[in-house]
């Protein structure tokens, strides 16, 4: 059994809501008999944006719950999609006549539940699109972009998205600059140990002691390749080469930057990794707009980092700049 | 003798039989789940089947419609993830083709899988050879369509032997679809645990049966 602070690992989810509830202060509200937030005043005649997914990646999906950011979050069971019933429920919370925005990673269990809501949702008259995340360049060929996965370039994807909803009034448009950043996003993540399910107390995958999993996904999904641990700067040169040539990101690019900790990893060893993606980004003369560092989309005690990179063009600039806040992220 | 038909209380009981199988094959799927996936198909299965005991106890079922479609209900709010999409939409699929009958014989068993198998294939979009759920699913309903006797227990175990056979067959399959696909040839070996719970609902129907 993998040691972790809990109670009742059947309670993990529900006491993760409590706690996250009390923390927010009154800035997202619970939407009854769902496991799923929303944020107390949405403006009437505003585009609704429901992001989510397994629990098990705090603070994605409910974090980013708040002002200029997702109206509202359904969060699955851990590393397990949230049912239909409760993405409903959310969606009906959300819905002020123009309709309401799915976004999330792309996992087969996401899509199903999320569409069969969305079948759902359009029996009560609710319209929705739908914007699946797939920024993960290790887990599949560029041909087959819609067979990836969606890692921590979410977060990007819902920044963006959260300014374009508020500030725009239709559901097609809101979709178009979401799509948009979604186009434009690339990540790419390791792994050096694993996370565990408290429920089964046991990790998603074995890894060796000197060993590194390249292109890990979120949940131990496997990536390109398992090697010898090599040196940082090593490692951050092959990351940013399958990265950037996959969009591609050329010179005279801006972009924003994320290093994600995946869990267990150290801020040192963050601030490590992106002195030398900005050596390289600087070297191909790719400009970086703003730096986010941190925990944001975990696998619960994983140790390991993604790197994820949005280009800009003037729309998604001005999203992307907009002032936002919630209990994860906040800019100004 | 062979029996023809199992009326709607002794279909409830067969729920709740099935219902307990899962539950008690926890541990099992969770460990054929962390060989290719994640690790949580057992937790997942075992709570949906825990729901179904509970919704079989509460709910007023008046036909064997409403207990396919409600178990595939109790299974889709419960389980969440692919597998609650997929076998909920099994049950639930299987249900609506049942139309209110009030015993479950053989040629209502046929037209159950037909449609559940539709229903998933709909939501999911796997073939075979894929290493999901319808490598078992698709050969038994293939081999309950071949079945023209009146016997539903010799039905059921044809359906639970070629579910049985669909399912050693994924170990030679590398997984194309979910979660596991990006294992590739890792998932060599291995069962997929999605057809492995698709067996066990069927041998226990088949089981309970037999025990009449």
């Amino acid at each position: 059994m993998v040691k972790k602070i809990i109670n009742n690992p059947k309670d993990v989810v529900k006491e993760t809501m409590e706690g996250l509830l009390l923390a927010n202060h009154g800035k997202i509200v619970k939407v009854e008999d769902a496991n799923a937030v929303v944020r107390p005043s949405i403006p009437a005649g505003k585009v609704g944006l429901l992001v989510g997914g397994g629990s098990g990646h705090e603070p994605l999906f409910a974090g980013f719950v708040g002002d200029h950011l997702a109206d509202g979050a359904v969060s699955g069971n851990v590393f397990a999609a949230p049912a239909p019933d409760q993405i409903l429920a959310a969606t009906k919370a959300l819905d002020h006549g123009k309709g309401v925005l799915y976004l999330y990673g792309n996992y087969a269990g996401d899509n199903m539940n999320f569409d069969i809501a969305a079948e759902l949702a359009e029996l009560e008259g609710i319209s929705t699109k739908t914007v699946r995340i797939y920024d993960d360049v290790a887990s599949a060929p560029l041909e087959r972009i819609d067979d990836r996965r969606g890692i921590a370039g979410d977060l990007f994807v819902i920044k963006v998205a959260g300014a374009a909803a508020a500030e725009l009034d239709s559901l097609d448009e809101v979709f178009r600059v979401t799509a948009k950043a979604r186009d434009f996003t690339r990540s790419m993540g390791v792994a050096i140990s694993p996370g565990s399910i408290p429920e089964t107390g046991q990790p998603t995958f074995e890894i060796g002691e000197g060993e590194i999993e390249i292109g890990m996904g979120l949940h131990g999904e496997a990536g390109v390749s398992r090697e010898k641990l090599m040196p940082a700067d090593e490692l951050v040169s092959r990351m940013t080469d399958l990265i950037l040539k996959d969009l591609p990101f050329k010179a005279g690019d801006e972009v924003c930057l994320l290093i994600n900790n995946l869990g267990a990893t150290t801020m040192m060893e963050l601030l490590i990794v992106n002195r030398k993606v900005r050596e390289i980004l600087a070297e191909a003369k790719i400009n970086v707009h703003d730096t986010m560092m941190g925990s944001y989309c975990t696998s619960q005690e994983m140790a390991g980092f993604s790197i994820s990179l949005l280009k800009l063009d003037d729309e998604l600039k001005k999203y992307y700049d907009m002032p936002a806040e919630s209990f994860a992220f906040t800019k100004r | 003798m062979t029996i023809d038909s199992i009326s709607l209380s002794q279909v409830k009981d067969a729920f709740h039989f099935i219902a307990n199988r899962m539950v008690d094959s926890k541990d099992m799927l969770t460990q054929a789940d962390q060989a290719i996936g994640d690790g949580d198909h057992g937790i997942g299965m075992a709570r949906g089947f825990e729901a179904v005991n509970n919704m079989l106890e509460a709910k007023t079922l008046n036909n064997v419609e409403d207990v396919f479609f409600n178990t595939g209900t109790s299974l889709l709010a419960s389980i969440g993830g692919a597998s609650g999409a997929i076998f909920g939409s099994f049950f639930m699929g299987a249900g609506k083709a049942l139309q209110g009958a009030e015993i479950l014989n053989a040629a209502g068993y046929q037209k159950a899988l037909e449609a559940g198998l539709a229903m998933v294939k709909k939501r999911g979009n796997a073939s075979i050879g894929d290493k999901t759920m319808v490598d078992a699913l698709e050969p038994a309903v293939d081999a309950a369509n071949q079945y023209s006797g009146s016997s539903l227990e010799e039905l059921a175990g044809l359906v639970a032997a070629a579910s049985h056979e669909g399912m050693e067959k994924t170990k030679t399959f590398t997984a194309k679809i979910g979660k596991a696909k990006t294992l590739g040839e890792r998932t060599l070996g291995h069962a997929d645990p999605g057809a492995i719970s698709i067996t066990l609902i069927f041998e226990a129907l088949k089981e309970y049966i037999s025990s009449l």
